[in-house]
């Protein structure tokens, strides 16, 4: 599904929302979009707006030429923290948006497993989140989003807690998810390695006001190798590129 | 190093694990009943007084009231009341507390009445309740659960109030329905809350379902304590008392056994 952002506006709110202005920005379909930028630039907000979940104070967001006005149950999100709920184990948190979606018990106990076992998530299924790494918890949360088969995946920082080791792991894991099932994927991150690694191209983002400041194609063959890119010339000349642009962002703040 | 130092420090080891045993919590509890039942038996045997009483007194004042099935016809008459009362302000408290957690409106409405109520002395309506609803059970299980509603009511909603933001953004990303709402979130995440609540409630059912006993119909443990105490059957009265303090303990020690097993999560976290 195509995405299209549209001059998308957000004012400051004391909610803890950062400001957006003129947001403008496409997501072609099948495309993994990176969008990067410091923290505090908006691109939370921003990725909340697309969802549905925050309404834009001006502008609007197109999925497939349909305005975004809520939620939709053919676009999943991932969070940053994960998201889980705690009183359910492992099979049922992955169950979660199927049995909102008022899916038939046999069809969820047929979807389930499978996504269990693309995790990597056999054996842990009766495990409750807290009994679970940092790294286990973000795959039930991958797990959950996919098993509702989205067209569209939004992910929030999704591996921004993770210990770098666990980061690069989960990185590799969703390229190898992504493969398998092409999705339109629009996966937000501050780290600029991750956005080279994973991105067909990368959003970068301003901040105060919040915009896009320009979108750089990546350009690197897939299906990629993620030690293969960091040590390709491509990656640092991307690197010293987009550090060039957000350091000026950076530095005015620090 | 000496001989000497050696066998001084072997022997402040065992004077340690000796004392770590004898102020463990449990014994320094134990002897401290034990002590104190002790003290009464002895002291109010020394007395002889009409208006005091002592344990093996009142242990064979149990055992005569339980024989003649006087004891379980009052207390049956009691658990009737505490129970219907308290499922009753577990009916209407936990729905009535997570509308008035999520709808802002029925908050504003409700909150006056039950900050009111909640404030005021419930012993003071009992004679109003009395006049309007009789002297029979239903005046006594209104008036229980007027006791124990508004404890749960309240901690529910604060349970309600304290649910994590960004659950409720998961379930709203996902497009749950309300209902799913309260089932998925709602009631599992205030369910601490709301167990502690009932633990209140069984303290307070317990004053009520007594005081109300007091004023009402000529049953229940009330009824007992009351009616010992004209004749100064001071054995016999401190019988329902005691029953009252072990029901007090045994509810509400069930309860927080649930607390723990119900929400593990929280206790994992606060031991990390």
């Amino acid at each position: 599904m195509k995405i299209v952002v549209d001059g998308v506006s957000k004012r400051f709110s004391s909610g803890g929302t950062s400001a957006l202005q003129d947001c403008r920005l496409e997501v072609r379909p099948e495309e993994l979009l990176c969008v990067l930028g410091p923290s505090g630039c908006g691109k939370t907000t921003l990725l909340r707006i697309i969802d549905g979940l925050l309404r834009a104070d001006g502008g609007r967001v197109l999925i497939d030429g349909r305005e975004v006005m809520a939620p939709r149950p053919d676009i999943a999100l991932v969070f940053q923290h994960f998201g889980l709920f705690p009183w359910k184990t492992v099979a049922e948190n992955v169950a979660y948006g199927l049995r909102v979606q008022g899916r038939r018990r046999d069809e969820i106990h047929e979807i389930v497993p499978r996504y269990i076992e693309l995790m990597g998530l056999r054996g842990f299924e009766s495990n409750y989140p807290y009994q679970l790494s940092g790294g286990m918890q973000q795959r039930v949360g991958l797990a959950r989003a996919l098993a509702v088969n989205p067209t569209v995946l939004l992910m929030d920082e999704p591996f921004g807690s993770l210990d770098a080791q666990t980061r690069e792991l989960m990185q590799e894991e969703l390229l190898r998810m992504w493969r398998a099932q092409p999705k339109t994927l629009v996966f937000v991150t501050h780290s600029i390695d991750e956005a080279i690694v994973l991105g067909d191209r990368i959003a970068l983002m301003a901040s105060r006001p919040g915009t896009i400041r320009e979108v750089v194609d990546v350009s690197i063959p897939r299906p990629r190798d993620p030690e293969a890119v960091r040590g390709s010339a491509r990656y640092s000349e991307l690197r010293h590129h987009i550090w060039s642009q957000l350091r000026h962002d950076v530095g005015g703040r620090v | 190093m000496s001989k000497a130092t050696v066998w001084d420090r072997a022997s402040a080891v065992t004077r340690a694990g000796l004392g770590a045993r004898l102020t463990s919590p449990f014994t320094v509890r134990a002897l401290s009943v034990m002590i104190g039942v002790a003290a009464w038996e002895v002291y109010g045997r020394a007395i002889r007084s009409v208006i005091f009483t002592y344990p093996t007194a009142i242990a064979r004042a149990f055992a005569q009231l339980v024989r003649a099935g006087e004891l379980w016809f009052y207390l049956r008459s009691s658990l009737v009341v505490l129970s219907l009362g308290l499922l009753l302000a577990i009916v209407v408290g936990i729905p009535l507390g997570i509308l008035v957690g999520r709808r802002r409106l029925v908050e504003y409405v409700v909150d006056p009445y039950i900050n009111a109520l909640y404030a005021t002395p419930l012993v003071a309506v009992i004679p109003v309740i009395v006049l309007w609803l009789g002297f029979q059970t239903t005046a006594k299980v209104v008036l229980v659960f007027l006791f124990c509603v508004f404890p749960i009511l309240i901690n529910t909603y604060q349970g309600v109030k304290s649910i994590d933001p960004r659950l409720v953004e998961v379930t709203r990303a996902f497009c749950s329905s309300e209902r799913d709402l309260w089932r998925d979130l709602m009631l599992p995440s205030s369910m601490p809350f709301i167990l502690a609540g009932i633990r209140l409630a069984i303290g307070r059912g317990l004053v009520g379902m007594v005081v109300a006993e007091f004023y009402t119909t000529i049953t229940g443990l009330g009824y007992m304590i009351v009616q010992y105490a004209n004749t100064f059957r001071m054995d016999r009265l401190f019988v329902p008392i005691v029953l009252l303090m072990a029901m007090g303990i045994i509810l509400t020690s069930i309860l927080r056994s649930f607390e723990r097993r119900l929400a593990p999560w929280l206790y994992i976290a606060r031991d990390e």
